[in-house]
């Protein structure tokens, strides 16, 4: 897409363009580079001196168990997160897309958590299932569990997936509703008309029509699970406990402060990088061909 | 609709009630705890009606703060506020001047530029801290507000959102324009400036929630107590070692930091579904 009409010069629009030029490149380009070449460098116990090392930050990484390790929390988090999220908010898209007296109230109600920091979501629930004195602990273990989420794996992850999904509902509700309104009534009139009850209607006519929607909340779930829950991870388990909870950004910032690994840090970054430029690029594909369709 | 039974009409009702029950449950809590004392929180038996220290709990945290993170809650909203209206304001300015540099201005390398823009869009800054850290330690900015705000405006969205939309302005307006005898600093005055004010609008909403709601960021490069955000504050509050927690002062600062960003997405709930649609497309 070209403007058809003009200004013509030079200095102006480079004078324009140059504080954004100027900021992106000291705190965007020098950065990224930076951590892409000091993932080849290994610096001495006090930081004094550093050596180029190829790829053995990298070696190193694939061979630390906590790593692999990472990679599966990692992976186990977002898949839970995205499908409870998305499909809790599909649920309540497609109830309020019914056409209820004070809609725009629901909406309202359901769409603030989206305004709470991640690390605020992460103290509410973590407050709420404190093990000694959380509302909700003593119904856990009045049913027989012993829920201690500070020291039992499993019960922090869920903890962390429970706070991670409640944040995000609002945002994937709103999509879904926006997705919902963009149905055109006639075809769902028209499954109406062939005989097709409300089930199958979702089913075989609404939910496929809703798919781009679908895919690309997916992606952005992923994407949010990968970087915007260190808040919650670090407010509600710092990682812990033993590591249970330690994604694969947290073992960045972990590594890089507490363990002063820095060359193992750039190193785990970038790859990180390359795993969200991968993403991006995925969901840029579809969306060229979403067009088409 | 298509078809009207009262049961799916009921069922709808009672799957959004829960819902917002679930939604709304967890800010309840804190809302309460944060009318309570010490002791009756640690004891496990908090009720779900107000108590009475609310005046007492939050004229403390506001003036006072709490014993771990030894600074006023109020000092920290003020950060807070300073942060998230320099992202937003910042981020607008760079990227509304750029995006009419790009849109309206032939020059050379201006595809280069837009490119190198571009890229940003798809890494955040937590895979890039460390460096990203010593760069602004090196420039002497850790512990300043210039410090919190820059790298986080290092990012791409706003310059896409503001091309999007002159893009969707008539090239008639700019000919009409430059008959009139307008340059390019009258025309960006006059004319593309007053059209942009919802999508400004919008995506202020947008990086004002952003920019308050960041934490990993302030927690690296914030050392001294005074320049301490309230995300970060509330954070240091609850410790591992409970003994020391003190519940209620960390839900009254939650509920505290809550309330900027949910009044606006109350009150500005049309310009926010507008500036979230669109920074995404």
């Amino acid at each position: 897409m070209e403007k058809r009409a003009h200004f013509s010069g030079w200095t102006l629009p480079l004078l324009l363009i140059v504080p954004q030029m100027a900021i992106t490149i000291i705190f965007f380009y020098w950065p990224a580079s930076q951590a892409i070449w000091q993932s080849f460098l290994r610096e001495d116990a006090f930081g004094l001196s550093s050596e180029f090392v190829g790829f053995e930050n990298y070696v190193h990484l694939f061979e630390q168990p906590e790593y692999y390790r990472a990679m599966v929390t990692t992976a186990i988090f977002s898949s839970l997160v995205a499908f409870f999220s998305l499909a809790c908010s599909l649920l309540l898209a497609t109830q309020a897309d019914k056409n209820l007296r004070g809609g725009q109230a629901y909406k309202t109600l359901l769409i603030w958590p989206y305004a709470v920091a991640p690390a605020i979501a992460g103290v509410l629930w973590i407050f709420m299932f404190h093990p000694t004195l959380g509302t909700l602990s003593k119904p856990i273990k009045a049913i027989g569990i012993d829920w201690n989420p500070m020291l039992n794996g499993n019960h922090a992850m869920t903890l962390l997936v429970l706070s991670a999904t409640w944040k995000q509902i609002s945002y994937n509700f709103l999509f879904f509703l926006a997705g919902l309104q963009a149905i055109p009534k006639s075809v769902i009139e028209a499954a109406a008309i062939d005989g097709a009850g409300p089930l199958r209607r979702f089913w075989t006519v609404i939910f496929p029509l809703l798919s781009p929607t679908t895919f690309f909340l997916l992606v952005v779930n992923i994407v949010y699970v990968f970087f915007d829950t260190f808040g919650i991870i670090d407010a509600v388990t710092g990682g812990g406990p033993a590591g249970t909870t330690t994604t694969l950004v947290y073992k960045v910032y972990a590594d890089g402060r507490l363990g002063g690994d820095l060359g193992g840090s750039a190193a785990q970054s970038v790859i990180l990088m390359i795993i969200v430029i991968a993403l991006t690029a995925i969901q840029f594909r579809y969306v060229e061909r979403k067009v088409q369709y | 609709m298509v078809e009207n039974r009262p049961f799916t009409q009921f069922m709808a009702y009672l799957t959004l009630a829960l819902g917002i029950v679930i939604v709304v449950f967890p800010v309840y809590l804190a809302i309460m705890a944060s009318t309570f004392d010490a002791a009756t929180i640690v004891n496990g038996n908090m009720p779900l009606t107000p108590g009475d220290q609310a005046g007492e709990n939050y004229s403390r945290a506001l003036f006072y703060g709490g014993k771990l993170a030894r600074e006023p809650v109020s000092m920290m909203m003020m950060n807070s506020m300073i942060m998230a209206l320099g992202i937003a304001f910042g981020k607008i300015l760079i990227s509304i001047l750029s995006a009419y540099a790009v849109v309206y201005f032939k020059f050379p390398f201006r595809k280069t530029a837009f490119w190198v823009i571009f890229i940003t869009l798809m890494l955040p800054v937590e895979v890039r801290i460390y460096p990203t850290y010593k760069i602004v330690a090196d420039l002497g900015l850790l512990d300043t507000y210039t410090g919190l705000i820059m790298p986080l405006i290092a990012s791409a969205t706003g310059t896409l959102l503001f091309r999007q939309f002159f893009m969707t302005i008539p090239d008639e307006l700019l000919e009409a324009s430059k008959i009139d005898g307008a340059g390019a600093f009258r025309f960006f005055k006059d004319t593309l400036l007053p059209l942009s004010m919802t999508t400004i609008a919008a995506l202020f909403v947008i990086q004002f929630i952003y920019g308050w709601n960041q934490y990993l960021w302030p927690l690296l490069i914030t050392t001294k107590s005074s320049m301490q955000t309230i995300v970060i504050g509330i954070k240091k509050m609850i410790t591992t070692t409970d003994a020391l927690t003190e519940w209620q002062i960390a839900m009254t600062t939650a509920v505290l930091a809550m309330l900027p960003p949910v009044l606006v997405v109350v009150f500005m709930q049309r310009l926010f579904v507008k500036g979230l649609v669109e920074t995404e497309k």
